[in-house]
């Protein structure tokens, strides 16, 4: 009988112990909808396959994303192990005590050696310590017709009215010449699709990227200061090219962010396309664009003084305060930061930021954009990143979209009301 | 009276008698008193009510005198009226109450105009009356959100069959603020007239038809019986659906984040972003009792003038 009841002990405690283990073999990765995130699923398997851990990758749509995320956080919930945030995110989210201190793990697995400093610096980096590991890297760059940018007449047309040859677009001033050249309402063409959406960060990143160009700046980020810096006579003068630009962009272009702007280029309106790397496949492949055999790619042009910037996009994965898998978790950063996974993510589609990946010519030459994806990702540059950056995205856009979109002021005047809300709202 | 007791004989009638009691009669027959029965009805209610209602509102009210950022982790701190000193000194608050305060004239302006005109053209005998009214009613039972991916796709300015039909270009109705302001408020009134037309028809059809004979005998002209009989008597069901609708139209998101993406930006998308994008929860609880007072006092002087005018 004795052995009965050791025999029967003995099986709960091995049932208990097989269901706790069972439990810890499942880590959960929040992201946005969006096709890096399928390539992150198929990533994944293969680690399920290797050590036996299910790996979901959840998503949600990019508008829905960081309102998800935050009540999410806020709430101390453990819906999520792991996620996939923006890296203007990276103040609130470590300032709350939401995201795991990863600066041991970057330095003692040689993170930041092994990883493009640009994008450890704007992904991973707040407060002096590292919150994420760069995962899907970005930047802001464009797409245009070669067709129409090859086409003898169209050549010799550009040539006799601006003085020099038609071709990718050397500095902001031959983007500005080409998108004015090819703006023909009568023929339904225009010069270009920009980002002008207000709801979250679009057009943020669109003006953003002309000032960096621009040699200016959208603050003091180390000392919290703005006023003389985001309304400079630099950053006037950019946000007039945007402005400028605009005026070459099809009928209602006032809310236009990734999907408008490749569904304009793909419809033939638009000779270039600025738009994130992430959504250039759509634009390489021909299932989805007609005119993918004729497209090239360049990275987004240097300014008037030479100086030559990329609005970051992309994201760093973080290890949520309130998981209860943090050690698993752990050991799949280790597995991710590994240069054969970040191989098999590059081929998948993923964008690396490995620089070992980033640099081989075998990854330079897999697709026709990832040349300029990987010349962009050496000068990206990005938003402000404290706590109250929503607030300051807010302000931008109610300041700036109407002076872009309708010419309401001027620059001046919209980059100085800028000026003031920022410098109300870092102050309290 | 003392309760008086059953003839074991007639037991089967009393079962019969108590079967066709409604619940309250059945429950006094098993011993419940009034009391118990109220109680059993008011008490879920009232409790739901505190915890989903009143009890967030008290909550919120706290919050709104403090200086707390629930994405931060951090205690509130109390602050005062700071916020509320904050708020109503913020241009951009003012323009969002600006812009709210046009989306509420133009579009329940609109829906007034149209739901009456409606109702006025319903009020009498023709054929399939009952199913045209039942066609004029579906607007009002599709979700917003169907409602407004569907609007944004009429207005295009490139293929929307809005533009073709009026014959007007590339018109880019959801272009700038102003554009958009009058397109998204032409959407809400297409979509909630039939609500006015509802309680208008319902008003209109109460109408003693004694007064138009008399009228009609009187050789009264028809803007005379317009404005003497048919107004004065259906104005209460108007401003019934007037307060209704100026309170929904206050508190319009659903269109105005679909179709414009946020560029008309009306004071509850300006809450939105205040309290779950900024996660500034001090203050959009403070923004958010704003409103409350400003819907409250609109209501409040409705109310008053309905009153008034019913008592005429």
């Amino acid at each position: 009988m004795r052995t009965v009841h050791k025999g029967i002990l003995a099986g709960i405690g091995l049932m208990l112990a097989s269901s706790t283990s069972v439990l810890a073999q499942e880590l959960t990765i929040f992201w946005a909808e969006w096709d890096p995130a399928n390539y992150l699923q198929e990533l994944v398997n293969d680690y399920t396959a290797e050590t036996g851990v299910t790996v979901t990758v959840q998503t949600t749509p990019w508008s829905d994303f960081q309102t998800k995320t935050f009540a999410e956080l806020n709430a101390q919930g453990d819906a999520y192990d792991m996620v996939v945030g923006d890296s203007q995110w990276l103040g609130a989210a470590s300032t709350g005590g939401h995201y795991v201190d990863l600066t041991k793990f970057v330095t003692d697995n040689g993170v930041d050696k092994s990883f493009v400093p640009a994008t450890l610096q704007y992904y991973s980096q707040y407060g002096g310590k590292y919150w994420s590991i760069p995962l899907e890297g970005d930047a802001n760059g464009w797409a245009y017709r070669k067709d129409w940018f090859e086409d003898p007449t169209e050549m010799a047309n550009f040539k006799a009215k601006y003085g020099y040859d038609l071709a990718v677009p050397k500095n902001y001033k031959e983007l500005l010449d080409i998108a004015e050249f090819f703006t023909r309402p009568d023929q339904n063409r225009y010069g270009v699709a920009l980002y002008t959406q207000t709801s979250y960060d679009a057009m943020a990143m669109g003006v953003e990227q002309t000032i960096f160009t621009w040699g200016g700046e959208l603050g003091d980020y180390a000392n919290n200061k703005v006023d003389g810096i985001i309304n400079s006579p630099s950053n006037v003068e950019a946000l007039e090219a945007y402005r400028k630009l605009y005026t070459f962009t099809p009928p209602n272009w006032t809310q236009a962010f990734f999907a408008e702007n490749n569904q304009a280029y793909t419809e033939g309106l638009v000779a270039m396309n600025m738009n994130y790397f992430a959504f250039m496949p759509a634009l390489a492949s021909e299932a989805t664009n007609p005119f993918a055999k004729t497209t090239g790619y360049f990275a987004n042009p240097p300014g008037p003084n030479g100086d030559q910037h990329a609005a970051l996009g992309g994201q760093g994965i973080s290890i949520i305060s309130y998981s209860k898998n943090q050690d698993e978790a752990y050991k799949f950063l280790q597995w991710f930061i590994k240069d054969d996974v970040q191989k098999k993510w590059a081929e998948l589609g993923g964008y690396t930021c490995s620089a070992a990946v980033l640099n081989s010519e075998e990854f330079l030459n897999a697709t026709p954009y990832n040349r300029a994806f990987a010349d962009s990702m050496k000068i990206v540059k990005d938003f402000w990143a404290v706590p109250v950056f929503a607030d300051m995205l807010f302000q931008m856009n109610d300041r700036l979209h109407p002076y872009i979109t309708t010419g309401e002021g001027s620059a001046k005047e919209a980059l100085d009301g800028l000026a003031a809300d920022w410098d109300k709202t870092l102050a309290n | 009276m003392p309760p008086v007791p059953i003839d074991q004989s007639d037991r089967g009638n009393v079962v019969a008698v108590l079967a066709t009691l409604d619940s309250g009669s059945r429950a006094a027959a098993h011993g419940w008193s009034d009391l118990t029965i109220r109680n059993a009805f008011i008490i879920p209610t009232i409790a739901f009510l505190i915890i989903f209602n009143i009890f967030p509102l008290i909550y919120s009210l706290g919050f709104s005198f403090t200086e707390y950022q629930v994405s931060l982790n951090k205690p509130a701190q109390f602050i005062g009226l700071q916020n509320y000193a904050d708020l109503l000194s913020d241009p951009a608050i003012w323009r969002s109450f600006t812009t709210t305060a046009q989306y509420v004239i133009v579009s329940v302006g609109g829906q007034m105009i149209v739901g009456f005109g409606l109702a006025l053209l319903l009020n009498r005998p023709f054929p399939f009356k009952g199913l045209v009214t039942t066609l004029l009613m579906l607007p009002m039972m599709l979700s917003p959100a169907v409602v407004g991916l569907f609007w944004k796709l009429l207005y295009d300015p490139s293929w929307g069959p809005i533009n073709y039909a009026l014959g007007i270009g590339k018109f880019e109705w959801l272009s700038n603020r102003v554009n958009s302001l009058f397109a998204v408020a032409i959407t809400d009134i297409w979509m909630w007239s039939p609500f006015v037309m509802l309680l208008s028809l319902a008003g209109l059809s109460a109408i003693p038809k004694h007064l138009y004979e008399a009228a009609a005998i009187d050789r009264a002209s028809w803007w005379y019986t317009f404005t003497r009989i048919t107004l004065p008597l259906v104005s209460p069901l108007l401003l019934i659906a007037l307060i209704f609708r100026t309170m929904e139209a206050f508190k319009a998101f659903d269109l105005p984040f679909i179709m414009s993406t946020a560029s008309v930006e009306t004071i509850a998308i300006k809450l939105y972003q205040m309290a779950f994008q900024g996660w500034d929860t001090g203050r959009a609880s403070a923004l958010a009792y704003i409103v409350l007072i400003v819907v409250l006092c609109i209501t409040n002087i409705y109310v008053k003038y309905l009153n008034r005018v019913k008592e005429r």
